[in-house]
């Protein structure tokens, strides 16, 4: 081989890997992201029920019920609408009402929220962004007033 | 008093690390050798006094010194020694200090251990360091702080995050750092080389002992954390595709692409240009890091504390260190003299084309962590990329290089020979076509991906075996002729050989425990049992406990294989009294290398509990193999030709036969 073909053939290879990783990443990020949501978009504008959705906003108090053989249910709420969810699962340990909860799955054709995983803060003095922005657009937080708004026991 | 002294000697650090940072390398620039043996002593004394100052808030925190902020923000006088200890780290302010002492730790050790360094680039190594820590003390005294008291100081401090109160804490954090920062010594040489506008094998050679040390305390700091996360969070899950944990992910695969492409340019003196690309691209991913773990722009249990002004402080260093980076790799790469070129079927090439799939899949996870970022701020919408966009990306990557790690040491330098670099590993591969055959026989084709993966597992274990079977004679000379010709392979050879082990022990741990993991559910009262796997779990009672701030109750579980005891789990659910937080403790019991994991939810007035349990198949040998990555930079790092400093390195490495 020549210099010349050398160098060919590391620039073709380089070029094949390439676009193969730009190619995975294109195709990825068409497929395999997750759209965050609140509760009053997706009752203003239901997502299919293949797509799977980042849920974000507060549990709303006195919605939790927790059934036999670990199923929970619970309303998410951004104060200004509220939508059903259920998991299976042991939730979080702060998972509580009136906290700020992120859930992600898919919304079922009932409307309810499947979720398969759930997250909530983690320690006290966090509240997820997520969270955050969806109760600054249903104009819920006012952080002039102070601290977010605790539907409930901080 | 102490913390005074504490906070003095990291103002008198900053001064040293000015210091230390522009008078030798003025003297390099002058060929002023007076000025440039400066750099070895301030950067040993830099080291000193980050010490005494780390020294002196460890002591705030052991006799709980409640007049720091600091200390009553994250401690507590009942917490036990050892998370009194790791506190210092757990939280913002100090493992930014942490970040610093480790920084100016390695500068410390080049200036003490590297007299065979030239004067000129030592003292400009040194000085390039003493920038780094320059910056990073400086963002600690103006915007994050341990040292601010508290007047008038309360009784008691408001604890650790219990999330954080683990032996995890104490080991997962030094070790990460100590990699991620460990990353700036070949950074600093990348920058010394540019400057200088020199750089030959023997530069390879003194960047590859650091980089290799840099790159088993990041394995080893990831692999901590991940089996942390894996424990501690209850989920079961030991790796999240979580943006903090690609921030340490990444200057992992940049350093391994480093790795690599040291030994091609310390033996061929080729890909250099490249090298220095990798070695200022693998710190740029660690600053990356430390920028998207530190600044508050995600929310992770990472993220102490949101200040902007400490995000917009530590963007400005990662864009004057990588800006100012790229911008002198622009303007004196092409001064440097290129390398030689190869053909493609040789040690180099397959070393390039390591380097291609790890910068790609290194590239795709960059992607993966920064595009939400991205979107955000233009469009505003908000997405989260999680464990599909990677499996859909960095999976394909990996594979070509997985398969092709075997070939890689059995083709020979400059001209190899793929033909019978296969012959070598026709037993690797039989092995592999063998577990994947009798895997499909067995499980039938809905586990064929998973076999695929079993079978390349099995294919990188063997291989690595095969490379060294084949170098030895196993098998074509008596034993006794082997074992000599064992000894005497150089360590190197033998850690290649463990670390492509280990990355098959790796990737065997990763394929069981996400294929074939199962996990249960259900609802139990005392006396009541489940079954996983041919187990039985039955919920014997509750037990309560207490310890250092916390009480709470343990749930105990017998666990029977075929009516035989074979172990006792007791998850906990615990609450730290002092900011009143509930936490989960999770128990996990191994058998050969699957583990039976239980973690228990809210205990119901009637005594029903919702238990979660898996069984984790092979999922221990994700960590082990880990370890054996490490064993296997140990090893090479024990290698004779890196201990001595050979006085002309450069050609006589050519005398080390390719086989």
């Amino acid at each position: 081989m020549t210099r010349k073909q050398r160098r060919l053939t590391l620039i073709s290879l380089a070029g094949i890997v390439l676009a193969s990783a730009v190619g995975l990443v294109l195709f990825a990020l068409s497929d395999g992201i997750t759209f965050f949501t609140s509760p009053s978009d997706v009752l203003a504008n239901r997502p299919s029920p293949e797509q799977r959705v980042r849920l974000g906003g507060l549990v709303e108090v006195g919605s939790v019920v927790k059934e036999a053989d670990g199923l929970v249910r619970f309303a998410v709420t951004d104060g200004k609408s509220s939508l059903q969810a259920r998991y299976v699962g042991i939730v979080p340990d702060l998972f509580r009402e009136g906290q700020g909860v992120v859930a992600e799955g898919k919304v079922d054709a009932n409307g309810v929220f499947i979720a398969d995983t759930v997250l909530a803060k983690h320690d006290e003095t966090y509240m997820p962004k997520e969270v955050v922005e969806a109760l600054k657009q249903s104009g819920e937080w006012r952080p002039e007033d102070g601290a977010a708004p605790q539907a409930g026991n901080p | 008093m102490i913390v005074e002294l504490g906070h003095y000697a990291l103002v008198l650090a900053l001064i040293l690390a000015l210091a230390g940072g522009t008078l030798p390398f003025w003297g390099a620039l002058r060929g002023d050798e007076r000025l440039m043996t400066i750099a070895s002593t301030t950067s040993i004394a830099q080291f000193v006094f980050v010490a005494m100052s780390f020294g002196a808030l460890t002591y705030a925190y052991v006799v709980s010194d409640f007049s720091v902020q600091n200390v009553v923000e994250n401690s507590h006088t009942l917490k036990p020694l050892l998370y009194k200890i790791s506190g210092v780290w757990g939280n913002h302010e100090g493992s930014m200090l942490l970040w610093a002492l480790i920084l100016v730790l390695f500068g410390g050790l080049v200036a003490l251990f590297s007299d065979n360094l030239p004067l000129k680039l030592k003292a400009l190594v040194l000085a390039v360091q003493s920038w780094i820590s320059a910056a990073f003390l400086l963002f600690i005294l103006v915007a994050s702080n341990p040292f601010l008291r508290l007047n008038p100081a309360p009784f008691q401090g408001r604890d650790l995050n219990p999330v954080l109160q683990d032996v995890g804490l104490a080991i997962h954090p030094p070790l990460l750092y100590l990699g991620y920062v460990g990353c700036s010594i070949s950074f600093a040489f990348a920058i010394a080389a540019l400057i200088d506008g020199r750089i030959d094998a023997a530069w390879a050679r003194w960047v590859r002992p650091w980089t290799l040390a840099a790159w088993c305390f990041l394995t080893l700091g990831i692999a901590m954390g991940s089996y942390w996360a894996y424990y501690e969070l209850g989920w079961g899950g030991w790796w999240f595709w979580d943006p903090v944990e690609n921030a340490s992910f990444m200057p992992w695969l940049a350093a391994t692409a480093l790795l690599h492409s040291a030994i091609v340019m310390e033996k061929r003196e080729a890909l250099k240009i490249w090298t220095i690309l990798l070695a200022i691209l693998t710190f740029s991913l660690s600053l990356l890091g430390t920028f998207l773990v530190r600044s508050g722009v995600l929310t992770s249990v990472h993220a102490f504390a949101t200040d902007p002004t400490r995000g917009i402080f530590i963007l400005c260093i990662l864009c004057v260190f990588i800006g100012g980076a790229f911008s002198l790799f622009a303007a004196r790469a092409g001064t440097l003299s290129q390398g030689g070129l190869f053909a493609p079927i040789s040690r180099e090439g397959a070393l390039v084309l390591n380097n291609l799939l790890l910068t790609a899949a290194c590239a795709t996870v960059l992607v993966g962590t920064l595009y939400p970022l991205a979107l955000e701020a233009i469009t505003g919408e908000k997405i989260s990329v999680g464990a599909p966009f990677f499996d859909m990306t960095f999976g394909p990557m990996m594979v070509p290089l997985l398969i092709a790690v075997p070939f890689g040491p059995m083709l020979a330098w400059k001209r190899g020979d793929i033909v019978a670099a296969g012959q070598r590993l026709l037993f690797a591969f039989g092995a592999a076509m063998a577990v994947m055959i009798v895997g499909l026989a067995l499980m039938g084709t809905p586990s064929a991906l998973a076999l695929f993966g079993v079978a390349l597992a099995v294919w990188l274990m063997v291989g690595a075996l095969s490379e060294i079977a084949f170098r030895i004679k196993l098998g074509r000379a008596s034993l006794a002729e082997s074992w000599r010709r064992g000894a005497g392979l150089p360590r190197s050879a033998w850690g290649t050989m463990v670390a492509h082990f280990g990355v098959g022990v790796t990737v065997l741990g990763v394929i069981g425990a996400t294929a074939w993991q199962s996990e249960t559910i259900a609802s139990l009262k005392p006396g009541q049992s489940m079954t996983i796997d041919g187990r039985t779990l039955t919920m014997d009672g509750f037990v309560p406990i207490s310890g250092g701030t916390f009480t709470g109750t343990g749930v105990r579980f017998s666990v029977r294989e075929g009516g035989n005891l074979v172990a006792v789990l007791e998850p906990e659910k615990r609450i730290y009294t002092v900011q009143n937080m509930p936490t989960t403790e999770s128990a996990i019991k191994t058998f050969g290398f699957s583990q039976l994991y239980v973690s228990v939810g809210d205990i119901a007035a009637d005594g029903s509990t919702v238990v979660r349990v898996y069984w984790k198949t092979l999922v221990a040998l994700i960590w082990l193999g880990s370890l054996i990555m490490t064993a296997g930079g140990v090893l090479s790092l024990s290698d004779r030709r890196l201990r001595v400093g050979a006085p002309k390195p450069a050609r006589r490495s050519l005398a080390i036969p390719a086989e």
